[in-house]
């Protein structure tokens, strides 16, 4: 599996957030896209995800396949997409029924060793408003493990996690990665896995 | 990759659960709309005085706009919860159409709101005075007026789910467009012309909004992602 893009403009508010972008990842290659706040990071995550139209430009995958880009993609925002009234194990069998695709339904078993993995499972009878800002964190990063979709979009996955979570979020990346996966990813942090850089910036002047 | 355990539901099955979980456990939103068209209810004969033939001759009207405004309540919620937390940009990512999931989102929501208001109809109608034709009548047309009111209101909800405080400009845009469900379910409801002709116009008007709602609203929300 191959994702390009070339030429990507993308408009928000009338405004042109970037121009002219494009990259090349191939199977178990890894993007990180850096920049300052505001350069588009967010930005660019969405529009490869589906979520904003693009202004120019296209994204292709190759080999090319009759299901839409969006739903290759695995994307985690900042926004944690989780409902606080309802436990840390509710959330993410219902995110991983929702984004489950094809017959390969995650089964209960799937959901409980994601949880496992992501060091939830202590917490997973625990309505998600009750979680940490790290564990809720922890919780949306989940859906990663317990739903198999091949480009992954994250949006400063790391943010608020304590370092051993970080390693097993690196640990989980990496595998990804190993096992033919895509990742793009925007943060300010260096990261250890081999990624290739795009910096994103803005032209300079008020 | 092998698959063990309890197979989950399927993405709207799903989707319901969650909803109606979350409508049960935060406040019960089908106690808030139950309780608040029992204050309407109530505090109607207050308002006209002890005069229980003028009562039983407009408490089908009574309801029916007690239930109209029990149906708004809660319902600029319906998507705006879902956009600001992020599911919703997940609901446009999985491979279910996102016109099947409003249609489950307005079930749900309907579930909620609008069943309850159909069962306790009957009994807030006799707060009111009404006969037992009557309160056959009133519920009967509630449940099956109460659905279009939802799914109209979906559209409203789907409108003003970028706006921080759409509550109003819902209602605004919702009662105008409401008006015909609400003179025919009252039409049926308190008998005055034949039953079935009113009430047949109501199931039509139901099944119109049925059909419309799902394209209507999931194009509203796919239009307001910026």
């Amino acid at each position: 599996m191959q994702i390009e893009a070339s030429a990507l403009s993308v408009e928000r508010g009338g405004r042109v957030v970037f121009a002219d972008l494009g990259f090349r990842l191939k199977a178990g290659e890894a993007l990180r896209v850096t920049g300052p706040n505001g350069a588009g990071k967010s930005t660019l995550l969405k529009a490869v995800a589906g979520l904003l139209p693009l202004a120019a430009g296209k994204i292709e995958i190759a080999p090319s396949c009759d299901v839409r880009r969006a739903e290759l993609c695995h994307y985690v925002g900042h926004a944690d997409a989780l409902k606080p009234s309802l436990t840390a194990c509710e959330n993410l069998a219902f995110l991983a029924a929702l984004l489950a695709t094809g017959a390969a339904r995650p089964g209960a078993a799937a959901i409980e060793a994601a949880l496992q993995r992501l060091g939830l499972a202590a917490v997973a009878d625990l309505p998600a408003a009750y979680l940490s800002a790290g564990q809720k964190r922890r919780a949306a990063l989940a859906r990663l493990a317990a739903v198999f979709r091949p480009i992954w979009l994250l949006d400063e996955p790391l943010t608020a996690l304590d370092p051993p979570s970080q390693a097993v979020i690196l640990e989980i990346m990496a595998a990804h990665l190993a096992a033919g996966g895509i990742i793009i990813v925007a943060t300010h942090t260096a990261l250890p896995i081999g990624t290739a850089d795009l910096a994103l910036g803005r032209a300079s002047g008020p | 990759m092998k698959q063990s355990g309890v197979p989950l539901p399927s993405a709207l099955g799903a989707l319901l659960l969650r909803d109606l979980r979350i409508g049960r456990r935060v406040g019960g939103a089908a106690s808030m709309g139950v309780l608040f068209f029992l204050c309407l209810v109530a505090i109607t004969p207050f308002a006209i005085g002890p005069d229980l033939a003028l009562l039983a001759r407009i408490g089908p009207a009574i309801l029916w706009i007690a239930a109209l405004l029990a149906t708004l309540l809660g319902l600029d919620r319906l998507f705006q919860a879902d956009a600001e937390d992020g599911s919703l940009d997940l609901f446009l990512m999985s491979d279910t159409p996102l016109e099947l999931i409003v249609l489950v989102k307005c079930l749900a929501h309907w579930l909620l709101t609008g069943l309850p208001l159909v069962i306790a109809s009957p009994f807030f109608g006799l707060l009111l005075g009404l006969d037992a034709r009557a309160l056959e009548g009133v519920a009967a047309s509630l449940f099956v007026g109460t659905p279009a009111l939802t799914l109209i209101g979906a559209i409203g909800a789907a409108l003003t789910v970028s706006l921080r405080r759409g509550g109003l400009l819902l209602a605004i845009l919702i009662l105008p467009l409401s008006i015909p469900i609400l003179i025919f379910g009252v039409a049926a409801a308190s008998g005055a012309m034949a039953f079935l002709m009113p009430f047949l116009v109501l199931c039509g008007l139901t099944l119109a909004a049925l059909a419309l709602t799902p394209f209507a609203a999931a194009l509203a929300l796919r239009n307001g992602l910026e």
